[in-house]
């Protein structure tokens, strides 16, 4: 039958579709480029403004260094000391450290989300009781809360797992990121139809049976974005704790460091901030890929993106 | 043809050697082979057949919301772009399709709205519409107020309320029960006939194109031809219920053999 | 109001636990002041909390019209435009993903780093994305049955935006907004970590945090916590003006 042979061919639209995504990005990275070197080479250099209010930005080497600088200064040492790593590799160090602990964040925030939504799946009194709060737990700042979360680090300990600054890092990034997973695992969960819950109920099926073999299934096209906004938001939790605790080695504390060298090497901030960028990308990017890779295995094809 | 009209009128409907083609990813399918329908004005006519048979896409034909491949559709003489653009047929939908962010008043008053009637004038129009359907109390609810039957009634206020010559139904009561069909069924009746409105009504059942029609046309599956063509004649007095008249059952298997394929025995072809 | 039940009772359990733990377990207020202890610390510092939050407040709402605007002009262009959707869309996705906060630092030097802009320019970044997606979404999702009631009634392209795209689009846009509204208080308050003016409540929660004065921190904390309520707050009530149709009691 066609059936065999139109699944390849949707296979390779939906990789054509993905590379057109791309190729539009990398365009519009590039239009981007090009207008802030032109802005940078033509605006005016002390920017310009309404009653006071500096409205467009300032054109200096200093506040919009061009981009080859940029670039040049990834090569430059940090500091002016034999044998220090240079620029680039410390943001590599700082993009590589915040990484893990994103990841680590990301990782222990699913979990509690995924828990959670399994909770309020299972007893509607829990999902009427806990969903609203789990949903406005996102408009505490408790990246403010940071220092303190720190200083818990002196009164309760994981066992033997010492609390270092790092750990309130992860629980910060975790907290940013179990709200996205609960409501859309949430979501998932409660996806499949009253028909087809009724189907698992005449077959006399125990929740756990139908949470296997129904509801989790349903709640892949729901929890894979749902994971790729929490890891988006690990990665801001990260990067934004590291500073408020101090904790060192991040690319948080390194765009901080940076600002402030801004007067001696104004580039610096910016290959900073576009480590930052590209962490952000790379941890949206593997997720896409493993849920490509996971489609693939499944034998779906298509779906949103 | 017809023979009951004494004047030779020109036809509200007059399709000839309709074909509609359309290419799916499966290749190309013929969703209507050569077919030729007449309706002569103030008549009651129904589509039958299996699924897939053409009947929903001859309607939308009709109403210009398909363009067919060939032949030639004249609506109340005119093409049926032009009826389209000059607004002289009302439709109605399987599923009510009322906007729910409207009034229920609102909803009727929409293709007058559209159409640049003003407000006083549409709201009054609106009302009295309502009133003929028997859902003036509600004038004010929201449709996700409503039952299902009650939506449709709005649905059929909305497409007389430009007092359209022509009423194109894509079984409209399809979606409902058997009891509020029978009444929805004859609301339309009373209404159509108090207007003199021509319908073109689409079914999926047979008792009610029998119930509902002058002329059952019954149509073959894909490619769709017309098969046969029943003509009904039932006795509607004042205490006569239809339903149960031997003549209806008559007609019901007439319809029903015609579209097992048998011919049929009283009727003439289109 | 049965509803609201079940939470309201979660939050007094919580805040009933909170109290009685700090008490109980004698939790130094370095650690987790009680609510007790924040309320009265709110009390002491006064005006300077609601100047405070005004200022983050402002940043925070010049930002989230800002950047709504921009994207209802965005995705309503996308809707129609085919080209510009291939394009703006993958965009936005992609924007999700960096940490736009980390720009504050940048637009500080841009634009002086006695300026507000800086702050507000990252809320408007911020706000963009899910006030865009869910936008177009609701632009570009029509009813069939809608569609072809338009085209009966040879109504033109603008005449079946007013009368169904547009009110259709709407309970998508507020979805939309009502997520920008809280996450638009959290930026504003963040940015400030990133040096620039110090106006807000960022900069005095790190501070108060850094005397060690725990429970003025967290009064602080407390503050933006309401901020952010009252900000999603006002997008629901917006909402339930806009959209009166959607707490109407359906027929059963």
């Amino acid at each position: 039958m066609s059936g065999s042979a139109v699944a390849p061919a949707r296979g390779r639209e939906a990789a054509a579709g993905a590379l057109r995504r791309v190729a539009v990005v990398v365009a519009a990275v590039a239009v981007l480029a090009a207008a802030w070197e032109l802005y940078a080479a033509l605006g005016p250099v002390d920017g310009a403004g309404v009653g006071g209010v500096r409205l467009l930005p300032r054109a200096d080497e200093r506040s919009m260094p061009h981009l080859g600088t940029v670039l040049a200064t990834l090569g430059e040492p940090e500091v002016a000391v034999p044998g220090a790593r240079t620029v680039g590799q410390a943001v590599l160090a700082g993009a590589w450290t915040t990484l893990r602990l994103a990841l680590a964040g990301w990782a222990l925030g699913a979990l509690v989300g995924a828990a959670l939504a399994v909770a309020m799946q299972r007893l509607r009194l829990l999902e009427d009781g806990l969903l609203p709060w789990v949903v406005l737990s996102q408009t505490v700042p408790i990246i403010a809360l940071a220092p303190v979360v720190a200083g818990w680090g002196g009164v309760l300990s994981v066992g033997p797992i010492a609390w270092t600054p790092a750990s309130s890092v992860v629980v910060i990034s975790a907290f940013l990121a179990f709200c996205p997973v609960a409501v859309g695992l949430l979501r998932g969960l409660q996806a499949p139809s009253a028909l087809t819950e009724e189907l698992f109920t005449s077959y006399a099926a125990s929740w756990r049976q139908q949470l296997l073999r129904l509801r989790l299934p349903a709640s892949l096209p729901f929890v894979v974005p749902a994971l790729r906004l929490a890891a988006a938001q690990a990665v801001v939790g990260a990067i934004v704790a590291e500073i408020s605790t101090g904790t060192r080695g991040g690319i948080g504390r390194l765009i901080i460091e940076y600002s402030q060298q801004a007067t001696s090497s104004p580039a610096r901030v910016h290959a900073a901030v576009w480590g930052a960028a590209a962490l952000g990308l790379l941890v949206a990017g593997l997720i896409t890929l493993a849920d490509v890779a996971l489609r693939r295995s499944r034998g779906t094809s298509g779906g949103p993106a | 043809m017809s023979s009951s009209t004494a004047v030779p009128a020109a036809p509200m409907v007059a399709v000839r050697a309709l074909t509609q083609r359309f290419a799916t990813a499966a290749g190309p399918v013929t969703a209507l082979d050569g077919v030729d329908l007449t309706i002569e004005r103030g008549r009651f006519v129904s589509l039958i057949g299996p699924s897939g048979c053409g009947k929903s896409t001859l309607l939308r034909v009709v109403g210009d919301l398909v363009t067919p491949t060939s032949g030639e559709v004249l609506v109340g003489g005119k093409t049926a772009a032009q009826a389209r653009r000059d607004q002289d047929y009302g439709i109605a939908f399987q599923s009510a399709g009322l906007l729910e962010w409207r009034t229920v008043a609102r909803n009727v008053e929409l293709p007058l709205e559209l159409h640049g009637v003003g407000r006083r004038e549409r709201r009054a129009r609106a009302l009295d519409l309502l009133e003929l359907v028997g859902l003036g109390d509600v004038a004010g609810a929201r449709p996700s107020q409503l039952s299902g039957g009650m939506q449709q009634r709005v649905a059929i206020a909305r497409a007389l309320a430009e007092s359209p010559s022509l009423l194109l139904m894509d079984e409209p009561f399809g979606a409902l029960d058997e009891m509020t069909r029978e009444r929805l069924q004859d609301e339309l009746l009373r209404v159509a006939a108090a207007a003199g409105t021509t319908v073109l009504f689409v079914t999926h059942s047979i008792p009610e194109a029998v119930y509902l029609s002058d002329r059952v046309v019954v149509m073959s599956a894909r490619p769709g031809r017309v098969a046969a063509v029943v003509d009904v004649d039932l006795p509607r007095g004042a205490g006569t219920d239809v339903r149960e008249a031997p003549e209806f059952f008559a007609r019901v298997t007439d319809v029903r053999e015609a579209l097992r394929g048998a011919p049929v025995r009283t009727g003439a072809s289109a | 109001m049965r509803r609201l039940a079940a939470p309201a009772a979660v939050a007094v359990l919580l805040l009933a636990a909170w109290q009685a733990l700090v008490v109980v377990g004698r939790v130094a207020s370095y650690v987790l002041p009680s609510p007790l202890a924040i309320v009265g610390a709110l009390r002491e510092v006064g005006a300077p909390v609601l100047e405070a939050a005004r200022a983050s407040g402002t940043n925070a709402l010049v930002g989230l019209v800002a950047g709504s605007l921009l994207a209802l002009a965005a995705a309503s262009l996308a809707a129609r435009v085919r080209a510009l959707d291939e394009v703006l869309t993958p965009l936005a996705a992609a924007s999700g993903a960096l940490p736009i906060v980390a720009l504050a630092p940048i637009f500080a030097t841009m634009f002086g780093a006695t300026s507000s802009l800086p702050r507000r320019l990252v809320v408007t970044l911020v706000v963009f994305l899910p006030v865009f997606v869910n936008a177009l979404r609701g632009l570009r999702q029509v009813d069939p049955v809608h569609a072809e009631l338009m085209r009966s009634y040879a109504a033109g392209g603008w005449a079946t935006v007013r009368a169904v795209r547009l009110p259709g689009a709407l309970p998508h846009v507020f979805t939309g907004l009502r997520l920008a509204a809280s996450t638009s208080v959290i930026a504003a308050v963040v940015a400030e970590y990133f040096g620039g003016l110090q106006d807000g409540l960022g900069s005095r929660i790190t501070s108060a945090a850094s005397n060690s004065a725990y429970p003025r921190a967290w009064a602080y904390v407390t503050a933006a916590c309401a901020l952010g309520l009252l900000f999603y707050a006002g997008a629901v009530a917006l909402e339930r003006v806009a959209t009166p149709w959607r707490r109407v009691p359906v027929h059963r």
